[in-house]
């Protein structure tokens, strides 16, 4: 089964992703999958009753368009076609900020350990990585920095807490 | 200046460990070229053409003399025994080793340095005015301010894979000496009707191969949305961003493309979501910031000094240099001095590892121990008493590092150009070299007066030869180099674009070319006007007549 990093260990994943699915019948039964927003936003209904569903954001998509869904939605994934694209970083707060989304929310794509730290800050905690290989070392990238300046997802601003000393 | 704490220095402690293991990785074959390129370049490290070369952050400009010694024994251990000062008032080193750029990272971290995001598409150092806490005509010192932006764009998570490089300039002056109009975003301190601080926010200038002057998209913004405001900016930029063309991907063409009015209208609507919010700055962390910046133990001395006075009556060569570079300081008897790095031969903005050592101990004796790096690549002490003027001036001389030369013709600002750079479609330190030498006569040189000569190698205008009086670009003719001349530019508070005069010039040409540029400007210049403002009275018409006129 294929693994993956949630909650900062090592887990195993069976759903599977369906990047290119266009109508339903793309989309196998009998296994949880991840479908693209487009896909469901036009069969929200059927695909809402399987209760085993995902919903992929490419870089391009509007996490608005989950507004009405966070609430019931158990996994969001965000794709990075190249880690370089840094779209989905604000894709992620934009969905734990503004939409208070509180499931899983999934890096998937071109994502390496170097990446780990700053996804995490925005909201990220699950990461498919582009290779399976060493996902322990991976696991130490979480752990680059112990702390930073700016307001993140996990954490206020430093000058907020300098006083009392918290580190998050 | 600004001192770390264990929580800054811990930061950048944890950003040498990482990138060790990065380049650990890379040179054990578990990252590939394309995987390591962006992280190294988000620590400064480009692949050139003979070696790597490391971009080393000097936020702001300012340096501490314990600073330079540190980069003058990196730069002579790990390096050739010097550095390069940029135009973003950092500095480069042209021949470290990759294998040896962690230890480097890790002696500067020993004195509060860093490489982080000199280079690739992130945030880049903030840049600020040379003379900011020092200049008669400051509004509001912009150094706390400059380091409230510097701590917040220092390894943000959200901004670090941004479509394109994004730089901000913070000027608190009434004479904009950072060029803000000419960056992604420029943030102009102003003080409200009750003297309250804020910021007129500009977005969307900057140069390359687009150049496009700043939008003002809000008059004033109170100090302590700041980082509501700019993460609002960087949200619209980095979702909205064009990522398909790497030259459609800066702000600037974003705010163009949508307008400047629906841009803003995009960034105040993300603002309003976050305004109030955990990221408004309290009056506290100002106040704490401030308390970094305060001024150091002037004496209290007469406005003149007679010594001084009667040595710019007796010694003529000090008095020129006194004429071009010192600047009037806010305390009485006391001047900015800029140490010019345009000497005649020396590429522009060189400095040797000794040339360092020797300013270091000259700022301690006579500057409090801080110096400045100015976007023109010059030197600065801040803080010099006009009884040692004199003195000073003779150890710069002795230095190499007292040409009169500042806001003249020959204070060239100077991309690494073709020498160096692996962007570069021509070369541009020899070029400048050739201007000088042409323009070698001081008598000369201070008659035509004020005048910005900016050359860049390439469209990525690092040598910003858009906002020259006059600008040189390189350009590639079927592999080989030309050259091609713009006329009134301008930087500052009337930044101005310059206007190309025609088909561009072989190397050998360009002393005469600019020869006859200023024998045009002398023959019809008006009593006191500068070279740019006759171009900008008369056109470039008068100019190109002589420039392509047939020579006999």
């Amino acid at each position: 089964m294929p693994r993956l990093i949630r909650r900062r260990a090592i887990a195993e994943d069976a759903s599977i992703l369906v990047r290119g699915a266009a109508t339903l019948a793309d989309v196998p039964e009998g296994v949880p999958v991840i479908v693209p927003l487009r896909l469901w936003l036009a069969e929200r209904a059927a695909l809402a009753a399987r209760g085993d569903v995902g919903i992929l954001l490419s870089p391009s998509d509007d996490p608005m368009a989950l507004a009405g869904d966070v609430a019931t939605l158990a996994l969001i994934a965000i794709d990075f076609p190249s880690f370089t694209d840094g779209r989905g970083y604000s894709s992620a707060r934009l969905l734990r900020d503004r939409l208070g989304y509180r499931g899983e929310l999934r890096a998937v794509g071109d994502i390496q350990r170097d990446q780990l730290y700053y996804l995490a800050q925005v909201g990220f905690d699950a990461f498919a990585l582009s290779e399976e290989r060493d996902l322990d070392a991976a696991l130490a990238g979480l752990r680059d920095f112990s702390d930073g300046y700016q307001i993140t997802q996990a954490r206020t601003p430093w000058f907020r807490r300098r006083d009392a000393g918290i580190s998050p | 200046m600004y001192r770390y704490d264990h929580f800054d220095q811990r930061l950048i402690d944890e950003r040498v460990a990482q990138f060790r293991d990065q380049t650990r990785r890379y040179l054990a074959g578990d990252l590939t070229d394309d995987d390591f390129r962006p992280l190294r370049l988000q620590n400064g490290l480009y692949i050139q053409k003979h070696a790597p070369m490391l971009r080393i952050s000097i936020p702001y400009g300012q340096l501490s003399t314990r600073q330079l010694r540190a980069l003058a024994h990196v730069a002579r251990t790990y390096d050739r025994g010097y550095g390069h000062f940029t135009t973003r008032q950092n500095v480069q080193l042209n021949w470290p080793h990759l294998e040896q750029v962690p230890d480097i990272l890790a002696e500067l971290a020993r004195v509060e340095m860093h490489a982080i995001q000199t280079s690739g598409n992130c945030i880049r150092n903030i840049t600020s005015d040379h003379f900011a806490g020092v200049a008669r005509d400051e509004v509001v010192d912009a150094r706390p301010y400059s380091e409230l932006v510097r701590q917040w764009a220092t390894l943000h998570p959200e901004f670090a894979y941004l479509p394109r490089k994004f730089k901000i300039a913070v000027s608190g002056a009434t004479s904009d000496r950072a060029a803000i109009l000419v960056h992604d975003i420029g943030l102009q301190l102003v003080r409200g009707e009750r003297g309250d601080v804020g910021f007129r926010v500009a977005v969307g200038g900057g140069l390359g191969r687009t150049p496009i002057i700043g939008h003002v998209i809000r008059e004033f913004l109170p100090r302590a949305e700041i980082l509501n405001y700019l993460d609002a900016v960087l949200r619209v930029y980095n979702r909205f961003g064009r990522r398909d063309n790497k030259y459609k991907a800066r702000i600037k063409i974003l705010v163009k493309e949508r307008t400047p009015e629906v841009f803003r209208q995009d960034v105040e609507a993300e603002w309003e979501h976050v305004r109030g919010g955990p990221a408004t700055v309290p009056a506290e962390e100002f106040e704490r910031l401030a308390a970094f910046f305060t001024p150091p133990a002037y004496e209290q001395l007469p406005g003149d000094d007679a010594g001084y006075r009667s040595a710019l009556q007796d010694n003529r060569a000090f008095a020129n240099w006194a004429q071009r570079n010192l600047h009037p300081h806010k305390v009485p008897g006391y001047m900015i001095v800029t140490l010019s790095l345009k000497k005649t031969g020396i590429p522009p903005g060189d400095v040797t590892s000794d040339q360092m050592d020797a300013i270091a101990h000259l700022a301690d004796r006579y500057s409090f121990g801080e110096l400045r790096v100015s976007h023109e690549q010059n030197l600065i002490l801040t803080d010099v008493k006009q009884s040692d003027l004199l003195s000073l001036w003779q150890q710069l001389k002795g230095l190499g590092l007292a040409t009169p030369n500042i806001g003249l013709l020959t204070n060239i600002i100077c991309c690494p150009g073709g020498d160096f750079c692996s962007l570069a479609n021509a070369k541009s330190i020899p070029i400048a070299e050739a201007i000088q030498r042409r323009f070698d006569d001081l008598d000369h040189l201070h008659d035509v007066g004020e005048l910005d000569l900016n050359i860049s190698g390439c469209m990525n205008a690092c040598g910003h030869h858009h906002v020259g009086h006059i600008g040189v670009l390189g350009v590639d003719k079927n592999g080989a180099e030309w050259y091609q001349v713009s006329i009134g530019g301008s930087q500052g508070e009337d930044a101005a674009l310059g206007k190309v005069i025609g088909p561009s010039f072989a190397a050998d040409e360009m002393p005469d070319v600019v020869s006859r540029l200023i024998e045009t400007y002398v023959d019809i210049r008006h009593d006191d006007e500068r070279f740019v403002d006759t171009v900008h009275r008369v056109g470039i018409e008068p100019f190109k007549e002589r420039v392509y006129a047939p020579t006999h």
